[in-house]
Order: structure tokens, then C-alpha cells, then sequence
């Protein structure tokens, strides 16, 4: 794979550096199949944006192969697709409207027509940045974060869509929220993040209860 | 009434830990796990227990707990010595003491060092999560920060420890962190780079279980931007818009968006849980 870097993370860490979040997403796809194959002898595989790290690696020649790895393309239609039920009637949807140059009810068809895969985990346990929207529809974070975002919220920044495991601090655009949040992350259940990287995720809009 | 322990007195932040929990890094979950390992696996020993036991692990004021039930039970105080009494008696710190069912084990306040750790024979065994019962303050997983009148169940004691003395290390009087370079080192100016293997920092009193933070010159940028969001190891020396590093512990963050200008080795970090605020940091290259 081209443009591939592999650094230091301290003694027992690599960071694979990949050109685009696309190639990361494939590198990582890859990652996986190898060890699941047991060819990867790592405690942890952690993907970001455009990076995946190792963690956990005891075997010093491991970078070295890892730039001459052939990566197949992302094969975005891979595995079942997870349904989220959405209602969509975020305070933010006007804001989003107007950075996507539509009308307001648009951006809830455009958004649940997208097919969406978890990129990454971080900020909580169970949440993932979802990607797949194009990149013409990118919108900022808030400029004022908000100290409260509830449990569920469906929420936008930068590429990525996120729904918050549970109530916290939040700085994305609120567009919509999915009934009964608690099914995102469940530390009992095997497994426990319902969006854990590699997902495919579809939208899909519900009726308005009460 | 079954062996386990209640809270007298929590002090100022007392939490359970074991070895926490790994292999959830890539859904956003912390490792947790006590700071100062070595001082964990030693009191473990010192009571018979495997050394991935949970423990207590107690924050500058120590705390106290009885004993439930009408068994003694084998427990150690090490880490952050201090004062160690059994119903107001003294007792030694360090060592394996009987605490007789119904009385009161008091680990006083640290007279050095930060994270104090009490051991019981039987290990403490709340209800794990993902594999570990650890607290994890920064996604709230695994038991609560304790309170007075939690009470915590012990498991079966093991075979009776066969050590009763052991050289605990001392706590530093100044933190010494090899540095491993990398991997966003090139996002900094060559005198930062400089600065940050010369200068004298101070641990700052805003240090927790997710980092070490430091006060001292700060460390300037080659580059602007944002970096998009990336895995942290432990150990890692995340530099923030002030310029000043964090050195991250146990309950760090998976992913950040900060660059990362070096990687502590994680041997290094028992004397980072210990390094009182104010205690001068030196990073040196490793």
C-alpha cells in the first residue's frame, strides 16, 4: 500500500499513518483478518482518523512488513448493516441545512439514505465516528459547546456522525435522536459497543411518539 | 455475615483496582488499573493473593474500613507509606497484619508519596466489568469512587503468604522519565524539543488518574492545524494548545486529537503515581 507510515509509539507501540481515512479504514479492515488468521500477535488495535494503532507489539521487524503490505480497497458493502432508529428533530437541523445549502427537510433524506460505517471509537465507550456522508456535507462543530447533550442524541462534525452513548458534554451539531440510547453500549453484552469499528450503519427515520 | 469489607472513612479519592482491563481500546474503553503496579502486585504477594487481585488504592489521605464478619482477615498497606493502625493500635505498614472480624484498619495520610494500597487476603471482588474491577474515572466503568458505608465482598484467602517483609521503593524526590521520541515529535520547534529534555518541570495539582500534569516552560509548535483524531498509548506525552505535557496514566483518553511528542516507558510511570504536586520532572531521552 502507497504512503503508508509506520512510527514510533514509545517501546511496545506503532502508529500506521495512512493517507486518507478511506486507506485507514481498509489498513485496519486488514488488521483484522490477519489476526483473526493469527498473524498479528498485538494486545490492541486502536483506528483513528487516518491511523491505526498497535499496541502491545513485541516484534521489532513488524514495521518494516507492515509498509510492504498489499491492502485490498474497502469493501464498504462488507458484513450486515446495523438499523438505528432515528427521530429526526435536532435543534441544530436548521444550522445544518444551511451549511448543506438545503431546506431543512432535506437533511433528514439525505441523511438516512447514506450508508454509514464506524470508523473509529473514542470520547466514550460506544461511540463511533461514522462515516460515509460526501465530503460536501462536512459541517463545523458548535462554536459554543454544549455542557449538556442528551443520551442518544444523533449528532454531526467535521465528516463524521455520532450518537451519544449517554448524556454528556458535546460540541456536534444535534440533528436527531434515536429512541432507547442504552442499546448503544451494554458492558454485559457480548459485544458490548453496537457500533464498534467496522459497522455498517443505517439510519432509519421513526414516528414521533407522544 | 460474609467476609468483606465497609468503608469508615474514604479519604479523598479511594477506588478498587486490579490489573484493568484490556483488549477494549479500539471502543473507547480505558485501561484503568492501579497507578503504581509494583506497589499493587507486593501488597498482593504479601497477603498470598495472585498478584492481579483487586486492591484499594487510596489518594494522599489514606482511609479506613472494617472487617465484616468473624473472621481475621490478612491485610497489607504499602505504596505510599503512612501511618497504619488496627482499631487505634499501631501496626506495621508494609507488612502482612491480622484485622480481627468487626475491627477497623485505618491506612492514615501518606507521609510521602501519593497512592497508598491495601491488600486482603482473598482479594477484593466486586462484580467485573469487560474482565476487570477496576475504576475507571474517566467512563465511569467498573465499581464507584468509594463511599462511607460501601461495603465490598473479599473472595477465598489463598495459601498463607510465606514472606512477611519485603523492600518497598522509595518515592522520589525527584521524577526522572525516559523519553521515547515520538510520534508527533516532528509537530514541534527543535527548541521545544530542546526545552523539554533540559528544563525542570513540576508535577502540577491538577494530575489525576488520567495524567500527570506538568507546570514549566511550554512547548512551542512547528505546525498548526488540528491533528484528526489518533490512538494513545500509556505513557504518552500529549501536548495540549498550552504547550504544557501530560503525561497520560491509567484512565487516558483511547483516542485524542493532541500531538504526542514522546512515550514514557510504562515501567517509568509507579514513580509518576507517587510524585506529590510540585516534585521537579526531568524527561530524559530513553
Amino acid at each position: 500500500m502507497s504512503g503508508v507510515r509506520v512510527l514510533e509509539a514509545g517501546p511496545r507501540a506503532l502508529l500506521v499513518e495512512l493517507p486518507c481515512g478511506e486507506d485507514a479504514e481498509a489498513f485496519h479492515a486488514e488488521l483484522l483478518r490477519r489476526r483473526a488468521a493469527g498473524e498479528l500477535p498485538v494486545r490492541e488495535i486502536v483506528p483513528g482518523a487516518r491511523t491505526v494503532l498497535l499496541d502491545g507489539v513485541e516484534d521489532r521487524a513488524l514495521a518494516g512488513r507492515l509498509r510492504s503490505w498489499t491492502v485490498p480497497p474497502l469493501d464498504r458493502g462488507e458484513g450486515e448493516a446495523v438499523e438505528i432508529p432515528v427521530v429526526y428533530d435536532g435543534p441544530d437541523l436548521a444550522d445544518v441545512a444551511e451549511a448543506w445549502g438545503v431546506a431543512v427537510d432535506e437533511v433528514p433524506r439525505l441523511h438516512a439514505r447514506t450508508e454509514f460505517r464506524v470508523a473509529f471509537c473514542g470520547f466514550a465507550p460506544g461511540f463511533g465516528y461514522l462515516t460515509g456522508l460526501p465530503g460536501h456535507l462536512s459541517v463545523p462543530r458548535r462554536t459554543t459547546p454544549r455542557t449538556r447533550v442528551p443520551a442518544g442524541a444523533l449528532a454531526l462534525a467535521g465528516p463524521y456522525t455520532g450518537v451519544y452513548p449517554r448524556t454528556s458534554p458535546g460540541g456536534w451539531q444535534l440533528i436527531g435522536r434515536m429512541p432507547g440510547p442504552e442499546a448503544l453500549w451494554d458492558p454485559g453484552r457480548e459485544p458490548a459497543a453496537l457500533l464498534g469499528p467496522g459497522t455498517r450503519v443505517r439510519f432509519v427515520p421513526a414516528e414521533v411518539r407522544g | 455475615m460474609s467476609a468483606g469489607i465497609e468503608v469508615v472513612r474514604a479519604g479523598a479519592l479511594t477506588t478498587v483496582q486490579d490489573e484493568g482491563r484490556t483488549g477494549w481500546a479500539h471502543l473507547g474503553v480505558p485501561r484503568a488499573g492501579a497507578l503504581d503496579g509494583p506497589a499493587r502486585r507486593l501488597a498482593n504477594r504479601l497477603v498470598g493473593n495472585a498478584p492481579d487481585a483487586a486492591v484499594l488504592e487510596t489518594t494522599l489521605t489514606g482511609c479506613a474500613v472494617r472487617v465484616t464478619g468473624n473472621r481475621p482477615v490478612w491485610a497489607v498497606v504499602g505504596g505510599a507509606p503512612c501511618r497504619v493502625t488496627v482499631d487505634g493500635r499501631p501496626v506495621a505498614w508494609g507488612s502482612p497484619v491480622r484485622v480481627p472480624g468487626g475491627a477497623v484498619l485505618d491506612a492514615g495520610p501518606a507521609v510521602h508519596g501519593v497512592r497508598g494500597y491495601l491488600a486482603f487476603a482473598g482479594g477484593l471482588v466486586p462484580e467485573p466489568v469487560l474482565g476487570s474491577r477496576s475504576a475507571d474515572l474517566l467512563s465511569g466503568l467498573g465499581p464507584p469512587v468509594l463511599r462511607e458505608g460501601h461495603v465490598l465482598p473479599l473472595g477465598r484467602p489463598g495459601d498463607t503468604p510465606g514472606v512477611d517483609t519485603v523492600p518497598w521503593p522509595g518515592v522520589p524526590a525527584e521524577l526522572v522519565l525516559p523519553l521515547h521520541r515520538g510520534p508527533r515529535d516532528d509537530w514541534f520547534t527543535d527548541r521545544a524539543l530542546r526545552t523539554l529534555t533540559t528544563a525542570v518541570y513540576r508535577v502540577s495539582e491538577r494530575s489525576n488518574r488520567i495524567g500527570l500534569r506538568t507546570e514549566g516552560p511550554a512547548l512551542g509548535r512547528a505546525r498548526g492545524g488540528e491533528l484528526p483524531s489518533e490512538g494513545m498509548v500509556l505513557g504518552a506525552v500529549q501536548v495540549p494548545p498550552d504547550g504544557l505535557p501530560v503525561v497520560f496514566l491509567n484512565d487516558h483518553p483511547t483516542t485524542g486529537g493532541y500531538p504526542v511528542v514522546g512515550v514514557v516507558a510504562a515501567s517509568a510511570l509507579a514513580g509518576a503515581a507517587q510524585a506529590v504536586p510540585g516534585t521537579p520532572v526531568r524527561f530524559v531521552d530513553a
